[in-house]
């Protein structure tokens, strides 16, 4: 932007001094949002009893392909059977089939509600509206005990499926078909093309942006999950990395040699790598899905 | 709906099986069950249950515990959501101003969005930490003994920064991309009328925000009760004795620890009515949003 007021000299040192204001503010926030973090990767590349003598380490030391080595193939857990590889493979898993289960039931969904008439459109509408108003949070010992009594508990499907029952994504796509011009559908059926061929060949190729945006959000929803996992997971085998965090903070606590500091912060940077390597490297998708979706 | 749309008969039905069977298996029933079990005393050894009314409410809001709870949930939702809100408008206010590094300051704003709430507790519980921690050192510099885990308000505190930390960036996203949302012509018009940059803002930028702003508090409010679970459960180290807790996290110890279903359904239910009335209001905020732009 311009700043008009900038064409006689003092004025143009006063906006000088205004933008060093303003650099300033935003390079506190970043430095902010980047310490923590910073800090994690510096402190997992010193060995545990330099850290429990000296605190968290601000500059890097040398054991850092030790304690990343630890974190990812030294076997862990009680039941000393898990590895981080194992854990990274199940936060893939619960990653992308919870962000593909997502995509694919609400597309099918939205289609339903927006392209059909049928007399239980209405009615459909309201019963996956209604999912916004109870977070899985609110519900989750109940859920927990259905998951039981079906036997899905330390399964796949059990940590997935349940994350599933919710509006979020059949609200994006509907959003989204709504404002494809209804011209389109008409030139479709005057071309003879059928409800399924249109959903295929026209639908589905023009969603392509509005799928990758949702995609990166669930994604990144499904890899962060917590509370689900550590309920429906006793089976070590099936632990995602965030909810071996739960682990490490349990060892932590009950602990009485020094804790292995540099292996969990090890750890906690490579569960946060891939959302955020998503979220960075796919940033105006990203912008777009958030943004766009409202939540 | 689509005026010209298909008149296929079971097509839609098809295509909205899967999602309602989920819906109805993994929402509906386990929302029923909340409900029917708040209105029965369970056996902790699982031997029957005993329909008991409203009893298992009336002891919910007699209880000093619950009370303190919700006064501490209320306080902390404030402060989470007044602390990030102010800091995002900020940053995003200045995001947008400056010419140089504006895409960079925006990608190191905005990643930490990715970074799941139990793992900035792990960072928290380390940067606190009493033997370890940065924060604690700085403290203990200003000559305060910071004690995360011992002392109830030095937990808090931690619960605090480290849930700001985490929602600063959607806020952020939001606001930027409100701000930018604002027509050149609007802003040069601004700039004519009003040549102070304070003035401008709070006479002609913050009003346009305004509906981006409301939906954020709402947005923030359900962040700091639902969302913070991850952060509260890994600051408190598995021990909530002492520790502050918000209503979530309760309903979360009294199911799972300490076996009272009756008492963990009731508060569910009590925070189901919580979240539609909180929803209803944002709703009417939506309705109303429409109007502004």
């Amino acid at each position: 932007m311009t700043d008009i007021t900038s064409t006689t000299p003092r004025a143009k040192k006063r906006f000088r001094w205004s933008a060093i204001f303003d650099h300033s503010i935003l390079i506190l926030g970043s430095l902010f949002m980047l310490l923590p973090v910073f800090l994690a990767l510096t402190t997992s590349s010193h060995d545990n009893v330099e850290i429990q003598r000296e605190g968290l380490k601000f500059w890097f030391g040398n054991d850092i392909d030790e304690n990343f080595g630890n974190a990812m193939f030294e076997k862990g857990g009680f039941t000393k059977t898990v590895t981080g590889m194992t854990m990274l493979m199940n936060s893939f898993i619960l990653g992308i089939g919870f962000a593909v289960g997502k995509i694919i039931l609400s597309m099918m969904a939205a289609y339903a509600i927006v392209y059909f008439r049928f007399r239980f459109a209405t009615f459909a509408f309201w019963i996956i509206f209604t999912t916004i108003l109870l977070p899985l949070e609110v519900r989750i010992l109940p859920s927990y005990e259905v998951i039981q009594s079906i036997g899905l508990t330390n399964s796949y499907t059990g940590l997935i499926v349940p994350l599933l029952a919710s509006a979020t994504g059949t609200f994006f796509f509907r959003q989204f078909f709504l404002s494809v011009p209804e011209e389109l559908v008409e030139a479709a059926r005057i071309d003879g093309a059928g409800p399924v061929k249109f959903f295929v060949d026209i639908l589905v190729p023009l969603s392509q942006t509005m799928i990758a945006a949702i995609f990166i959000i669930m994604f990144v929803y499904g890899w962060n999950q917590y509370l689900w996992p550590t309920l429906i997971t006793t089976d070590e085998g099936l632990f995602t990395l965030v909810r071996g965090i739960r682990q490490i903070i349990q060892a932590y606590a009950e602990g009485s040699e020094i804790p292995e500091y540099g292996q969990a912060m090890a750890l906690a940077l490579i569960a946060m790598l891939p959302p955020v390597a998503i979220v960075i490297f796919f940033q105006s998708w990203f912008v777009k899905g958030l943004v766009e979706s409202d939540k | 709906m689509k005026r010209a749309g298909f008149a296929n008969y079971w097509l839609p039905i098809l295509l909205l099986l899967p999602q309602l069977t989920i819906i109805a298996v993994f929402f509906y029933w386990p929302a029923f069950n909340a409900v029917q079990s708040s209105f029965y005393l369970q056996d902790p050894f699982g031997f029957g249950s005993q329909f008991v009314g409203f009893e298992n409410y009336s002891d919910l809001f007699a209880s000093k515990e619950y009370a303190k709870v919700a006064r501490f949930t209320l306080l902390f939702t404030l402060l989470v959501t007044a602390t990030s809100l102010a800091t995002a408008l900020l940053l995003a206010v200045k995001a947008d101003k400056v010419l140089r590094g504006a895409r960079t300051y925006k990608t190191l704003l905005m990643w930490v969005y990715a970074v799941a709430p139990p793992v900035a507790g792990l960072m928290g519980v380390m940067l606190f930490d009493q033997n370890i921690g940065s924060v604690t050192d700085l403290f203990a510099w200003f000559g305060y003994d910071y004690r995360l885990g011992v002392n109830y308000w030095d937990t808090a505190f931690a619960m605090i920064i480290v849930s700001v930390w985490i929602q600063i960036p959607v806020n952020f996203i939001f606001f930027l991309s409100g701000l930018q949302s604002i027509p050149q012509h609007v802003r040069e018009a601004a700039m004519i009328d009003n040549p102070s940059g304070f003035g401008r803002f709070w006479q002609i930028t913050f009003p346009l925000l305004a509906p981006t702003a409301f939906f954020l508090l709402i947005i923030n409010i359900t962040y700091a009760l639902f969302d913070t679970f991850g952060i509260i459960d890994t600051l408190v180290k598995n021990n909530p004795a002492s520790n502050p807790m918000t209503l979530v996290y309760k309903v979360f110890v009294d199911g799972f620890r300490g076996n009272d279903m009756g008492g963990s359904s009731a508060q569910s239910v009590v925070l189901m009515v919580l979240v539609l009335a909180l929803t209803i209001f944002q709703f009417r905020l939506l309705e109303r949003r429409i109007h502004y732009t």
